[in-house]
This record gives C-alpha cells, sequence and structure tokens, in this order.
C-alpha cells in the first residue's frame, strides 16, 4: 500500500508541471501582456514606461528561464500581489477556502445521501413508476445548467416564495460560523453543489446494483433463507458501493469548477467567487493563483481517491 | 402488385425483422423505430433550422432585428396575444426575446457543434494513435490528458476569456483544444481492446502499414461508439459555452448567445422572471434532446449496448 501510495504521488509531477507549462503558455502567448493586464486603464504611460516595468517583471529575459522563475514561485506558492489589494494572491485565497471547502464537503455528503438511496430504490423497482421517475429526474438534473437551476431556486425558492435567502453567508449583522441562520443560507448552494453528484450517483449505483443482484453469491444468499434486508443492505450494497470510489474524481472536478457558478449566483465569498471577481477586474495574480490552487487541490484529490479505491479494492494494488 | 410485395408489407406489418442491408442502414432503420429519439430529432432539427434562418425568420415573420430596442415595451410578459415578435416578451430594454433566442441558438449551436467536431478530430487522432503504438507516445497522450483534466474546466476558459478575446469562432476552437481527453480517452482504451484482434494481427503480418490499419481496421471499428459520444459532447460544450458566457467571459453582448441571455436577466428576478425562464428552458430541452439522441444512437448502432447509459428503459 504504501509503495502504491508513493507511486501515485510521483506519478503527479509530471501533472503538476503540465499545469503549470500549459498557463505560462496562455499568458505568454495571449495578446495581453503582462504589462498590458497590470496597467488596464492607464494610458499616460511612455514606451519607456513600459519597458522598465517589463524588465521589472522580468519579461525581457529567454522564455525558458521565465518558465523556470514561474515553476519555482508557483512550487513556493508565491503568485505575487493583487493588483488591487496590493496583498499576496495566495492569502486571499487561503482566508476564502474554508468558505469553499463547507459548501462544497456538505454538497458531496447531501448527494451521496440522496443519490445512494434513490440508486438502490431505482434497482429494487426496475421498471416501476419509483424507477422510471428516478432516472427520468437524474438526466433532467445533468441537462439543466447549474446556473439555471440556481436562478430558479432564487427566482422561486428566494424571491417569490420567500422561503430562502437570495445570498451570502449570514443575514447582516450575524456573524456566527455554524448556527440556523448559516445552515438557511446555505440549502441553496448546497444543493446546487449536490446536483452535480445527484445527476450521477442514482443511475451508477442503480446499474450497479442490477449487476450485482444477478450474481451468483446473492442467489446463494437468498436460497440459505437470508432476509431480503440483509441481502441488499449487507450482501449486495457494499459490493456496490466499491465503484462509487471512482465517480468522486469527476464529482469533485465538477465541484471544482461549478464553485465558481455556485459562489457567483449565491455570492458566497468562496474561491469561485474570487476567481470571478478578480476575472472581472483583471486582476490577473489572483486568477491564475486560484487556477492553479484548485489545479492542484483537484490532482491531490485524484490522488485521494486512487488511494481510497486501492484500500478498499485489494485487487487495484495487487494488479498493478 | 406483385406476390413479393405483398409479403413484404406483411412483413412490416407484422413487425418482421427487415432483412439486414449493411450497417449503416440497418443504424437508420433501427433509429426510425425509436419514437422518443426521433422527437429529440425532430426538435434538434426544429433548433438548427431556426437558427440557420434567423436572418429570414427575424426579417419576414417577426419583423424586427436582434439589437432593435423598443423602450415602451421593456420587460413586456410573454403572451401569444402580442404581435409574433413579442410572444415570448421582451427584456430590460425592449428588445425581442424571441428574435434574441433564435440568434442565440445560431451561437450556442455552431460552438457546440464546431468544438465538438474539434474534439472529436483530435481526440481520435490522438487516443487511436497512442492505443496503437503505445510507448513514449502514449506517454506523451497520456500526459496531455491528465494535464487538461487537472484543471477544472471552467477555470482553464475564464484564464482564457480573460487573457483572449473570444468570438464565437475562437471560443470554438478553445473548448476544442482543451477539452477533447474524454474523447481521447475513449478511442485510446477501444484501440487497446481492437489491436490484439486477429484480423489486425494477420494485417500486420501481413505487412500493412500501422497508418492502414489505423484507418481501415481500427477506426471503422471505434466509430460508432464515438459518433455516440459526440452527441453527447455537444450537449456538454452547450453547457460549457453557456456557463462560461454567462458569467460574462464568452461571447460578449451585443450578440446575443443562450448564456449571455442570462447573465442580463439576473437583476431582473421581479420585473421579468421570464428573462431567467426563456433562455435558460431553451438550453435545457436542447441539451436534454441531444442525451436523448446520443442514447438512440448507441441503441441503432450497436444493439449489444442497448441500456448501458441507464438514460433510458432497459429492454
Amino acid at each position: 500500500m504504501g509503495r502504491y501510495v508513493l507511486r501515485r504521488l510521483i506519478q503527479a509531477i509530471p501533472t503538476l508541471f503540465g499545469i503549470m507549462l500549459l498557463t505560462f503558455i496562455l499568458t505568454r502567448f495571449s495578446p495581453a501582456d503582462p504589462v498590458r493586464l497590470m496597467l488596464a486603464g492607464q494610458t499616460d504611460l511612455t514606451p519607456e514606461d513600459r519597458a522598465a516595468l517589463a524588465t521589472s517583471l522580468g519579461l525581457d529575459r529567454p522564455l525558458p528561464i521565465q518558465f523556470a522563475d514561474y515553476v519555482w514561485d508557483t512550487v513556493r506558492l508565491d503568485f505575487g500581489n493583487s493588483f488591487y489589494y496590493h496583498r499576496p494572491a495566495i492569502q486571499m485565497i487561503a482566508e476564502r477556502i474554508p468558505n469553499t471547502a463547507q459548501l462544497a464537503v456538505t454538497g458531496l455528503v447531501v448527494s451521496l445521501l440522496i443519490g445512494v438511496p434513490l440508486g438502490i430504490l431505482a434497482a429494487l423497482y426496475r421498471g416501476r413508476a419509483a424507477d422510471h421517475g428516478i432516472r427520468f429526474s437524474s438526466v433532467l438534473a445533468t441537462a439543466m445548467p447549474d446556473f439555471f437551476l440556481g436562478l430558479l431556486f432564487i427566482l422561486f425558492l428566494g424571491v417569490q416564495l420567500r422561503w430562502f435567502p437570495i445570498g451570502s453567508m449570514n443575514t447582516i449583522g450575524e456573524t456566527c460560523g455554524l448556527c440556523w441562520d448559516r445552515v438557511w443560507h446555505m440549502v441553496g448552494p448546497v444543493l446546487l453543489y449536490a446536483n452535480g453528484g445527484l445527476a450521477v450517483f442514482p443511475r451508477f449505483l442503480r446499474t450497479e446494483m442490477l449487476e450485482i443482484l444477478a450474481q451468483d453469491y446473492i442467489r446463494t444468499a437468498r436460497s440459505k433463507g437470508l432476509r431480503e434486508k440483509l441481502v441488499v443492505g449487507t450482501h449486495a450494497l457494499r459490493n456496490a458501493l466499491i465503484p462509487v470510489v471512482t465517480l468522486l474524481g469527476g464529482i469533485l472536478a465538477i465541484a471544482f469548477s461549478g464553485s465558481v457558478i455556485v459562489e457567483s449566483i449565491f455570492t458566497w465569498p468562496g474561491i469561485g467567487r474570487l476567481a470571478f471577481e478578480a476575472a472581472n477586474a483583471k486582476d490577473y495574480p489572483v486568477v491564475q493563483a486560484v487556477v492553479i490552487v484548485s489545479s492542484f487541490l483537484l490532482v491531490l484529490s485524484y490522488i485521494l481517491r486512487d488511494i481510497a479505491y486501492a484500500w478498499v479494492d485489494p485487487r487495484i494494488r495487487i494488479g498493478k | 402488385m406483385s406476390s413479393q410485395t405483398v409479403v413484404a408489407e406483411l412483413n412490416v406489418a407484422a413487425g418482421a425483422p427487415r432483412r439486414a442491408a449493411g450497417f449503416w442502414s440497418d443504424a437508420i432503420w433501427r433509429l426510425r423505430q425509436d419514437r422518443t429519439t426521433m422527437v429529440a430529432l425532430g426538435f434538434v432539427g426544429l433548433m438548427v433550422a431556426a437558427a440557420l434562418g434567423a436572418d429570414l425568420l427575424a426579417e419576414h415573420v417577426f419583423r424586427i432585428s436582434f439589437a432593435k430596442q423598443d423602450l415602451l415595451r421593456t420587460f413586456e410578459r410573454p403572451s401569444l396575444a402580442n404581435e409574433p415578435a413579442f410572444w415570448l416578451g421582451a427584456d430590460n430594454i425592449g428588445r425581442s426575446e424571441i428574435v434574441r433566442l433564435l440568434y442565440g441558438a445560431r451561437v450556442s449551436l455552431a460552438v457546440g457543434f464546431f468544438a465538438a467536431l474539434c474534439q472529436f478530430t483530435i481526440g481520435l487522432a490522438l487516443g487511436v494513435s497512442a492505443g496503437y503504438f503505445k510507448g513514449w507516445w502514449d506517454d506523451v497522450v497520456v500526459w496531455m490528458i491528465s494535464t487538461l483534466n487537472g484543471i477544472p474546466t471552467l477555470y482553464l476558459l475564464i484564464i482564457v476569456g480573460l487573457l483572449f478575446r473570444l468570438d464565437p469562432v475562437s471560443l470554438a476552437l478553445f473548448i476544442g483544444l482543451l477539452g477533447w481527453t474524454g474523447e481521447a480517452n475513449l478511442a485510446r482504451g477501444q484501440t487497446f481492446a481492437w489491436r490484439e484482434r486477429d484480423f489486425v494481427v494477420a494485417a500486420r503480418t501481413i505487412g500493412a502499414t500501422p497508418g492502414r490499419i489505423m484507418l481501415r481496421h481500427i477506426v471503422p471499428n471505434i466509430l460508432p461508439i464515438m459518433v455516440v459520444t459526440a452527441t453527447i459532447t455537444i450537449a456538454g460544450v452547450i453547457l460549457a459555452e453557456s456557463a462560461i458566457s454567462f458569467l460574462g467571459f464568452g461571447i460578449q453582448p451585443p450578440v446575443p448567445s443562450w448564456g449571455n441571455m442570462l447573465t442580463g436577466a439576473t437583476g431582473y428576478y421581479y420585473k421579468g422572471p421570464h428573462l431567467i425562464l426563456v433562455p435558460g428552458v431553451a438550453i435545457s430541452v436542447t441539451v436534454l434532446c441531444l442525451y436523448l439522441i446520443g442514447d438512440g444512437l448507441r441503441d441503432a448502432l450497436d444493439p449489444r449496448l442497448r441500456g448501458t447509459t441507464g438514460v433510458r428503459r432497459k429492454r
């Protein structure tokens, strides 16, 4: 197991290098060079001033050296200062990660708590109304864009029925970290986060369950007179849940992308909202920092997923 | 009427299987038996026709351009009692919502189609060659896939939107260049399986070149499943384009796209809820239809895979 973890960590190094290379290429070959980005709107500068700025940013040096500098800075998580707040970008991200994590983790738990039972239900009632209903709603969840769902939530449950707040983390004046006020504000964003999983888990689990329920050991369990609850709940479900781990990578990737959408719709001060605001303000260091940090976190969560999978299913680590 | 025709017609009436007539025509025949898929195809076809004919429709049916403002009719609610141009109401500066929806369809569908075409081409070329040659080239392709999968898609598109001026063509190109990993993974995996088949080994034995083996023996076999995936990809690209345009980093106004029509709508929950509902429903229904078509195509192209997507009933 230790060797598997080590190998998986080493495999991540080229990926991280690739991510840095791609973002570097994009910035260097775009028509918006860093000097222009930094001086957005300022037109009273002479070409000499621009050249001086370019030199101070190291832009007059050969590209490989610039890239090496960039890698070195990124490895030390030094993304430079925000053009607007004049604070280190990484610091601004660190402040906001807990807010995003709060939503993402709750969303994942909610989608598992709802999605897994729905999948089992669909498998047990295969071909009947419950099955059709569950499958149709999960297809609908895939087809409807996240932001449209979020806007519908705000429009109907927020604005028209006034059941839920339409944004932010707390009512103004409240500052609590975890209390009913916060929970009340979390309902909308969490449901939106959970949507990604809800579109996938029921369908996946249904197929898994159907496959497993048709296997010999289930027939054996039934024929020796085991109660159906135990057959489904213990014998079948435990094996059906194993491959769910593989889905977590894709779900997390959706969640990272989705954080921009969810947090800008519900004005939730997480890293997604930070990326949105910084991109609107053309605050490039912050955008870049958010992208790199969330990509690194995503790669890390892929590794954790693989380790978890190898841990629950020994065939993986022995097979390789 | 000859007796043979009568027998043939009786066969059709009894639902007896038609005589096989080649892979693709068989597939089309199966597809035409599938009502859900035909309805979805009809809807998408209608959308494409409306998008292509947006200029004509705007000029002769609705008699209004997508940029024409009528400030006396801002936030007009949808109603069939209105003149055709305002059947779906008007937006915050009194532009015809239905005409903007048509022009938005043009952008969204075109970006969806061309980006998916790019992804399909790149994914197929890289996936098949990596799967066939293995070795260092496979490592390079896998490295590119893991790199692109390591960056959340929407963040990558935000960076691109920030650094480049995006019009529909360049947006489609970027989505195509950055999003082919799914296709490549599929093509690579399929190629691994096909390259060990006896007929491929036989072709290699008699000295067929790698290019010929890939083009004549492997690609035709994996094409059906790739086509199915391409349909799903179009849907995925439409969702991605609408998301990035909704955030304001994709297609820029005044060119309407379904995504950026929603951006403007978020300020008017009270005055114009239809401004959220109209483009949102258009995106959702189109994407849903594309998923259904993908599923129907899968059944038609490979009956053995029937029901594996789980989108529709297992038969």
